[in-house]
């Protein structure tokens, strides 16, 4: 169950486009026609499939906080985590490379419609979010680490393929001067992420708010403290 | 301009208008889009990336000539990544609340396009000084559209800027309030970010025909 619900809650919610604005200058900019919108965002979920996985392993056998106890207990007080962004980084821009010699070794075909797209991957920041997302979020499992991978791909690919097809159909449109191009792109893009904000009572049952703006549960947090405060108080006058 | 000559002054204040890395170069948008919510994470957002773009320009443009072209990706990526693991412990050491709000967007300064986009249009081929006033340049360029839309967002969106009340106290109307003034809570969502870009996008190009696209 709860790989299904990461599954839609990653691709709809949590949108890496629409809620997060990740990987927005190759969304942009290779979004003018289907087919390479299409190559580049199959290329996306194959590289995060690959990545969030190796990365989630790397987290937590050598970064974070006491990951190096498995090489014996005088190792288990290293915290490593402020390597986490070289770390990251080099193994997307080696497996990105790797993945490139490999396709090309085994699948010419693949390789001709996605080989062109992989050089650009290294910087796309929805590939670094992704990981990142996935430390700071602490997925427990490595299965859900590359159940995430997969589904923010395929979150991004819907994305771009949305954008791409309107794109197209765009161009015969009557625009505004100043605003062809570029400028209506971004327009339309934050009327999708509006649309795509009605997903957000989807895993709640709608009746209660998806999610609460963090300062909103902040508020509450605190409130509650003082109750509880409040409450120990007088049971400490009482008593 | 004593300090500068004519061409070196033209490299820092033409990414401020026409040549924008954000409007015009469309680089570096993820991070200008998410964390542009309040007017102070914006400000330390350009901040960092001013540190960043400056100091790894320099370095990238004194190193040009011992770079393998071929894994040139690679050492940009490690010398960005290292100038961004600095800016990260020292938010975190000095300012932890705001390091918490930034969360990973810091850590995404290492795939923000201006920063390599620079590195290779310009710190590959040209001199350390030049370098640096070409990543100012184009850091100021990137602040200047962050800190307008943040301004927009938090005045709009909360009714503060840099935290302060500005417009008064909506809990205990005053000010604006007083008169019956709601803050618009949608402009902290993030699609309105898009939307305040698109808009001052526009604004740009109805100014400067010669920016208008083909469709």
């Amino acid at each position: 169950m709860e790989h299904v619900e990461l599954f839609f809650k990653s691709i709809f919610i949590d949108n890496m486009v629409f809620a997060t604005f990740l990987g927005m200058c190759s969304y942009l900019a290779v979004s003018k026609k289907v087919t390479t919108a299409v190559g580049l965002g199959a290329a996306v979920i194959f590289v995060m499939a690959i990545t969030v996985p190796f990365n989630w392993l790397l987290d937590q056998y050598i970064l974070r906080d006491g990951a190096l106890a498995w090489l014996g207990p005088e190792y288990a007080s290293y915290d490593l985590s402020f390597l986490s962004f070289i770390l990251f980084i080099a193994t997307i821009a080696t497996m990105v490379q790797l993945v490139e010699i490999v396709v090309e070794k085994f699948s010419p075909s693949l390789y001709n419609s996605l080989g062109i797209f992989l050089p650009l991957i290294a910087v796309n920041c929805a590939i670094l979010g992704g990981s990142l997302f996935m430390q700071s979020r602490e997925i427990p499992s490595f299965g859900l680490a590359f159940n995430y991978g997969i589904s923010s791909g395929i979150g991004w690919f819907l994305a771009i393929l949305a954008i791409a097809a309107i794109r197209e159909k765009i161009r015969y449109s009557n625009v505004p001067a100043p605003l062809r191009g570029l400028g209506i792109t971004f327009i339309i893009t934050g009327l999708m992420a509006i649309g795509f904000m009605s997903f957000g009572g989807m895993l709640t049952g709608g009746d209660e708010g998806a999610e609460q703006t963090p300062e909103a549960a902040k508020v509450e947090i605190k409130k509650e403290d003082l109750k509880e405060t409040v409450s120990q108080n007088t049971i400490e006058i009482n008593e | 301009m004593g300090l500068l000559s004519k061409k070196d002054s033209k490299l820092i204040l033409d990414p401020l208008a026409d040549n924008n890395p954000i409007t015009i170069q469309v680089l570096g948008i993820c991070s200008a889009l998410a964390i542009t919510a309040q007017l102070k994470a914006s400000v330390v957002m350009t901040v960092s990336v001013l540190f960043v773009l400056g100091v790894g320009n320099v370095v990238i443009s004194l190193m040009r000539n011992i770079i393998p072209s071929k894994i040139r990706i690679i050492v940009q990526l490690v010398v960005v990544a290292t100038l961004v693991i600095i800016v990260d412990q020292v938010l975190k050491a000095f300012s932890y609340e705001l390091s918490k709000t930034l969360s990973v967007f810091v850590g995404l300064i290492i795939t923000n396009c201006i920063i390599m986009g620079r590195f290779e249009a310009f710190a590959l081929g040209n001199g350390p000084w030049k370098s640096f006033l070409d990543g100012i340049g184009n850091a100021l360029g990137y602040g200047v559209i962050l800190i307008i839309v943040g301004f927009f967002r938090e005045l709009l969106g909360s009714g503060t800027l840099w935290g302060y009340k500005v417009l008064g106290d909506p809990i205990a109307k005053t000010g604006l309030y007083a008169l019956g003034y709601e803050n618009n809570g949608f402009m902290l969502l993030s699609p309105m970010a898009l939307i305040t870009v698109g808009i001052i996008i526009w604004i740009q190009r109805s100014r400067n025909k010669a920016l208008i696209e083909e469709n």
